[in-house]
């Protein structure tokens, strides 16, 4: 039994309690081996500034298996357990549930003490194929009756056997409960998903069914609009698809769905990968109308970078030119800055989201980028691109990794191999810097995926009360 | 010795389940909480209160009338009150085992207040905890009856008292649950903010537990000694 006395103190009423909580002492970061040669794992890093050791990986746990690809994962519990409604306010955030895409297998790590950090609990593939007809496991957030997970494919080899969903997990033991959806509508497609708790609605997202990306991108679906480009609104308790929301087939992959921290906010964001009428990366604002009606509005847009066929990768050299490659996007828990990830060009942008609907671009920073292989400001190559993105509860930190896919890494960087983590600081003026100091080279044949914070992130938290 | 079972003693009972139930954030304060945060609305404070309440209030009708209903068809008082505070007492142990938190209660729609409430008091035994002192009380309200009447006319008479009784319980338990809900949620709204949402929140379920056994064990006790009394 995990139950306490009184809740866990990492758990926030609101946002704003959450963004003057005490700071992150470690981070979590998702090792990845792309040939599935070694095993992955879980690599801690010391993020105490008073220690000898900040800035490194401090402790490593690899799994036992090989070929899982890391990708997304989550905590057991966070400030969602403060529900008024669901009264699981004593249990302890304490594991991180981790998902390999790749075998569908899900590893739970006690991270209790960080330094001690160990696998708790295998779930094998067997188990979740046979339980929910799903296959991929993918993004964990927290919610009402447990933990929930969305998946990238359905059932058989191929997971194209039924559309992908989100499956339950109980909260406690980790046993798999079932399916999520009763109605999901025109939902065939899945990637990320997120609600607003009180306001009782959720939003999902699509990527591409397996085929389409576990053996690199396929060119041909990209040209002829086969990718997700639509968003899903559903109710969230009634488990049913209200609304889905088309971009237009040419905003192909619509990635990442981060709602405003608020819960008496009403809208959020999604990001795009890439028009495929200009290459352009674009972020889409979607809300809720006064009238209950769900809208949505491009309000970024993000050009290519022109570029000579002769430096490209075989993928791009017909279109000589770099797509930004909006991969992951991020907004602060004061709902005021959204950060966005361009993996092609090698930039982070800072965007001043205050009014959702016209964003302004604030800060950028560049790092790695498609034959641009921008340096560290300590001088040493980050690979790829600025990728996985994770902002710490205070919004002075912002962190990120590098790998995107394995196989998507091959084809749009051939030549590079390795992974790094940085860290860009935020002053109370919102400029925006790489931190000079702070650099990850993970250990060799290792990629690096996404970031979790000790005690919660900008990208985890669900909270149920206002931020006042 | 068995002077906690005067008539007082068992409305203050009544009173202070009321109140216990009320700052129990399980029974739902932060909602209230919430719900006017939500709203931006002050209004929205007490109207979610008056929701939870009813769902309280019908939650405990729902346990005590049918009980209220058994004083009248059932002569073995002795018995009855004995299996009641059995029932009680097993619900008690069933909490303490089963420590899981009712899943039900997270598929319901956040503005549907009352349901919510009502589902969270019967989840939760928090009528049993009742059944033992209402059942006591009954017992000294039929005592009187039985002396009053004969025949027909003093069963309709001990259905009616024990009836109006049950409502008269709920309504007192609802009230006192209401009065401390309240002050815990206008204290949080108003002064103190939200930072003593977590702070405020104890685990209750042991306690709850523990709560309903020695309720149930009090029927059982006090039926059997109030029998052998009477004799």
């Amino acid at each position: 039994m995990n139950a306490k006395l009184r809740p866990d103190p990492t758990f926030y009423a609101s946002a704003k309690i959450a963004m003057n909580a005490p700071v992150e002492n470690f981070a979590f970061t998702a090792m990845l081996s792309p040939d599935g040669s070694q095993s992955d794992g879980i690599a801690v890093v010391d993020l105490r500034t008073d220690s000898d050791t900040f800035g490194e990986i401090v402790h490593t746990v690899m799994t036992p298996n090989k070929g899982d690809e890391f990708h997304h994962f989550g905590w057991n519990a966070c400030s969602s357990s403060l529900s008024p409604l669901t009264g699981h306010a004593f249990l302890e955030r304490r594991y991180l549930v981790v998902p390999g895409i790749r075998s569908s297998r899900i590893y739970i790590f006690d991270v209790k003490e960080p330094l001690k950090a160990k696998i708790h609990k295998t779930i094998e593939p067997e188990e979740l194929f046979e339980k929910t007809g799903y296959s991929r496991p993918h993004t964990i957030h927290c919610g009402p009756e447990g933990i929930y997970v969305s998946t990238l494919g359905g059932g058989g080899q191929d997971g194209t056997d039924g559309p992908p969903g989100i499956f339950i997990m109980d909260c406690e033991s980790f046993e798999i409960i079932g399916r999520y959806e009763m109605d999901r509508g025109k939902q065939d497609k899945h990637y990320d998903f997120w609600w607003n708790l009180p306001q009782d609605y959720m939003v999902s997202s699509e990527w591409g069914l397996p085929p389409q990306f576990e053996n690199g991108v396929v060119p041909e679906d990209l040209l002829s609009n086969k990718y997700g480009h639509s968003i899903h609104f559903w109710d969230l308790r009634a488990r049913k698809n209200v609304h889905t929301m088309d971009f237009g087939e040419n905003y192909q992959m619509a990635l990442e769905i981060r709602p405003a921290h608020d819960p008496t906010k009403t809208y959020g964001f999604c990001g795009v990968v890439v028009d495929t009428t200009n290459l352009q990366g674009a972020i889409f604002t979607w809300w809720r109308d006064d009238d209950g009606n769900w809208q949505s509005k491009k309000v970024i847009t993000i050009d290519p970078r022109p570029e000579d066929p002769e430096n490209l990768p075989e993928l791009l050299k017909g279109f000589s030119a770099v797509p930004p490659l909006v991969t992951d996007i991020d907004l602060s828990l004061d709902d005021k800055y959204l950060y966005v990830a361009c993996w092609g060009l090698g930039e982070m942008h800072q965007y001043d989201v205050t009014d959702p609907l016209n964003p302004r671009l604030n800060g950028k920073v560049e790092l790695g980028g498609i034959a641009k292989g921008t340096k560290h400001p300590n001088g040493k190559p980050c690979v790829f691109g600025p990728q996985m993105v994770e902002i710490s509860r205070d919004g002075k930190r912002v962190y990120w990794t590098n790998s995107l896919y394995s196989t998507w890494d091959d084809q749009f960087y051939p030549d590079e191999e390795g992974g790094q983590m940085v860290m860009a600081r935020v002053g109370d003026d919102g400029s925006f810097s790489l931190d000079k100091d702070f650099y990850i080279d993970f250990p060799k044949g290792l990629r690096a995926h996404q970031i979790r914070l000790e005690g919660g992130d900008c990208s985890t938290d669900s909270f149920c009360y206002p931020s006042v | 010795m068995f002077d906690v079972s005067s008539v007082t003693a068992l409305w203050w009972a009544v009173i202070i389940s009321g109140l216990y139930h009320g700052i129990n954030p399980g029974m739902g304060w932060p909602l209230a909480v919430s719900a006017a945060l939500m709203a931006r609305k002050h209004s929205a404070l007490p109207k979610a209160i008056a929701m939870l309440g009813v769902g309280h209030f019908l939650a405990m009708l729902g346990i005590l009338l049918p009980f209220s209903m058994m004083v009248f068809l059932i002569e073995k008082e002795v018995e009855l009150r004995v299996i009641a505070g059995t029932l009680v007492t097993c619900m008690g142990i069933y909490l303490l085992i089963n420590r899981r938190h009712p899943k039900i209660l997270s598929r319901i729609h956040p503005a549907r207040l009352a349901l919510w409430s009502f589902l969270a008091a019967m989840a939760h035994g928090a009528g049993l905890m009742l059944v033992p002192i209402y059942l006591e009380l009954c017992q000294f309200e039929g005592g009187q009856g039985s002396v009053m009447a004969e025949g027909h006319t003093a069963a309709q008479a001990l259905m009616d008292s024990s009836v109006y009784t049950a409502f008269l319980v709920a309504a007192v338990h609802t009230g006192a649950m209401t009065l401390a809900g309240t002050l815990l949620a206008v204290a949080i709204y108003l002064w103190l903010g939200l930072k003593f949402i977590s702070r405020t929140w104890f685990n209750l379920d042991i306690v709850w537990a523990i709560s309903l056994i020695v309720v149930g064990a009090f029927g059982i006790f006090s039926a059997i000694g109030g029998a052998h009394v009477l004799r």
